[in-house]
């Protein structure tokens, strides 16, 4: 292994590296919370679907020997978690929040009870993509090995920004979020259109896990998560559910969070309980900086329980 | 008012099933009271029990237990350190009937287990690290522990051989007596081979946080560590990401080599089933069970990983003739003329500070040549 000393450079190449390795199961979390949300509905059911997506994931890849399928069960499991809130949600009187937290831990339960017999074996990894070839430090090389789900990520929130505004379905899952006695006059069933989306949004969620036991820490144990999916459901809020401030938020967080161990790799080591706040501390200073007593939630969907 | 009355109303119906019971077995269930020398002895695991880490290590403790005759082990994982732990000794106790209770992880003895104490006199009570004191706390609880900052002077030995960068690297969770020993006795085997290592250590600030840990170790690997070990509760996080960028590892708490057999150098591994052996026998032989019980290299309680492919002759040598030395016993890592990495003396010449000194188990340094900081 070549040992070039980097120095202080590797603080913002960890911050970069961070952001990339870090963020993956934040964008696809938050994008999937961001479909539920704009169709005026809250999933907070998706941390469990998160833990359940990554031991689903690492289990088929255990099994069958490939990352691939691997991934596409934690999206086809995290599709039946988002249509069970979907559908138990559509009943009258069912306050969609208190179901998203009862699936959070349902989720969470069921992973580990599937899970026991998963975390010895090793799964085969996802690939990754090395974009630091042009470099021959060995550490750019490093920070640079993206991984095909965050390229996958970075596209579908500019699909989903774009789909927002132009297309149909975008415009279906809009007009439902903001208000459904429009869209009964419009003709749509403002449950089924929340059914999907939340299905969708189940579906990405599950993605989301399959990146953390497949690539990033690359493993399934019990702990995987640390809270990582309830992040992303606050990140929706923080990114005004807007694809691609999800995007950037998700980045913000994950170098953010790089942000610690670096310091501390290159000798600043007086307070590091400090910069593994700063990721908070920053959302905190974001949220006072834009709130206003005078107007709602810019960009909230109008039939969010949060914000009716 | 409510609680006490709480507490009264169950100790009551505990009381009286317990006596109902008693009169049904010795009628209706003979067969129970042919195990005369019976008894349940119950674990809790802060973790999942198959971790490659601290709960895995005391599970295969544990499990050794399974096979003696009339003893029963029950266990219960991923149990907080918060009131939890304290409604699963008591289930433990009431339901199960266990007699004697390991609570493994730290965070369980103040206030939970010291509770517990209290309330059931004569279930016996043994956590696993350094918080029992015979002046404060009651005589049915005790504390085990061993000294594996041992098994962490010989990782740094193998470490120091292995190193080409002479930088080693280290993730540990949180600035305690026990993770501090461990970083220091690392670096101090290190600098047995060669004097000029450093050693740079990143706090995550937990005992499990895996995306953090895979962090700090990228960031360890980025500032040129080659030689990566951590003080963690499940290493499975840093030995894979280590190996996966090419750094060679030690172990700690289990072994981890199927994780990464080609970049496993050694590890300092628990052995509690000797330690659980030792207690369960004098439950059975109706003797008193210690309260005070720490071991090391020497009495078994700690073992060294088989060395790996990657370790080259000259460290094999170093670390049997290492090894042979500890098994003497008196070994000391902690010794003079030693400074703390803020320059403050912390051992003069002459001074000498082996494994069984109390002294280690209230440290509060990093010694000169670690990189980091215990705030």
């Amino acid at each position: 292994m070549d040992a070039t000393e980097i120095g202080l450079w590797g603080v913002p190449l960890a911050i970069l590296g961070g952001a990339i390795r870090v963020s993956t199961p934040f964008i696809f979390v938050s994008l999937g919370e961001a479909i539920t949300e704009r169709s005026g509905r809250i999933n907070l059911g998706l941390e469990g679907t998160l833990v359940f997506g990554a031991m689903t994931a690492y289990a088929v890849a255990v099994m069958t020997g490939s990352p691939w399928l691997g991934l596409l069960a934690a999206a086809f499991a995290g599709l039946c978690f988002g249509l069970f809130h979907g559908w138990i949600c559509k009943f009258p009187r069912v306050n969609d929040i208190a179901i998203g937290i009862a699936l959070m831990l349902f989720g969470s339960g069921l992973a580990f009870f599937f899970g026991k017999p998963f975390i010895k074996p090793k799964a085969p990894n996802l690939p990754a993509i090395p974009f630091g070839g042009w470099s021959d430090i060995p550490q750019v090389q490093a920070a640079l090995d993206v991984n095909v789900l965050f390229l996958i990520g970075a596209v579908l929130s500019v699909i989903l920004w774009w789909a927002f505004r132009n297309t149909r379905a975008g415009l279906i899952v809009r007009v439902v979020g903001d208000s459904s006695d429009a869209a009964r006059a419009m003709g749509l069933n403002p449950d089924t259109v929340r059914l999907l989306a939340t299905g969708v949004g189940g579906a990405l969620a599950g993605i989301g896990g399959a990146y953390l036991s497949l690539y990033y820490p690359g493993s399934w144990t019990e702990r995987i998560s640390s809270g990582q999916g309830l992040m992303a459901v606050a990140l929706v809020i923080f990114a005004r559910w807007n694809p691609l401030g999800c995007f950037a938020a998700a980045l913000l967080f994950g170098g953010a969070g790089a942000l610690g161990p670096a310091l501390q790799s290159v000798g600043v080591t007086q307070g590091y309980y400090l910069f593994y706040a700063a990721p908070y501390i920053l959302t905190l200073i974001i949220m006072i900086a834009t709130s206003s007593p005078t107007r709602s939630l810019a960009g909230a969907p109008g039939e969010l329980s949060i914000t009716k | 008012m409510t609680d006490r009355f709480m507490l009264s109303r169950r100790q009551l119906l505990k009381t009286s099933a317990a006596g109902a019971a008693l009169g049904l077995a010795s009628a209706a269930f003979p067969i129970r009271r042919a195990f005369a020398a019976a008894a349940t002895v119950g674990f809790i695991y802060v973790g999942p029990k198959d971790d490659y880490g601290y709960n895995q290590a005391h599970a295969e403790g544990a499990a050794t237990l399974k096979g003696i005759e009339g003893i029963t082990v029950v266990e219960e994982e991923n149990v907080p350190e918060t009131v939890d732990v304290q409604k699963t000794m008591e289930s433990m106790i009431n339901l199960d009937g266990a007699s004697l209770i390991f609570p493994t992880s730290f965070g369980y003895f103040d206030p939970h287990m010291l509770a517990m104490c209290k309330k059931f006199p004569d279930v016996q009570f043994r956590h696993c690290g350094g918080m029992w004191n015979k002046d404060k706390h009651p005589m049915n609880a005790g504390s085990y522990f061993g000294y594996i900052g041992m098994g962490q002077y010989l990782n740094g030995v193998v470490a120091g051989h292995t190193s080409k960068s002479k930088k080693l690297g280290f993730v540990a969770a949180k600035p305690i007596p026990q993770v501090l020993l461990n970083i220091n006795s690392f670096l101090l085997g290190a600098r047995s081979v060669d004097p000029t290592i450093t050693c740079q250590v990143i706090f995550t600030g937990e005992w499990s946080l895996a995306v953090k840990e895979a962090e700090a170790t990228n960031a360890l690997v980025d500032q040129g560590a080659d030689v990566i070990t951590c003080h963690v509760d499940s290493p499975k996080v840093v030995v894979e990401t280590a190996a996966g960028r090419g750094a060679f590892v030690c172990g700690y708490h289990a072994n981890q080599s199927p994780l990464a057999p080609e970049k496993y150098l050694t590890g300092a591994e628990w052995n509690w089933a000797k330690v659980y052996k030792m207690f369960v026998d004098d439950l059975v032989a109706g003797t008193p069970l210690p309260n005070f019980t720490r071991g090391g290299l020497a009495d078994g309680f700690v073992k060294m990983s088989p060395l790996g492919p990657a370790v080259g002759e000259p460290a094999r040598k170093q670390f049997d003739a290492t090894l042979a030395e500890m098994m003497k016993g008196g070994f000391a890592v902690i010794k003079g003329p030693l400074k703390s990495n803020k320059g403050v003396v912390v051992a003069t010449e002459g001074q000498a500070f082996p494994e069984t000194a109390i002294e280690l188990e209230s440290m509060d340094y990093l010694v000169d040549g670690v990189v980091g900081s215990t705030a």
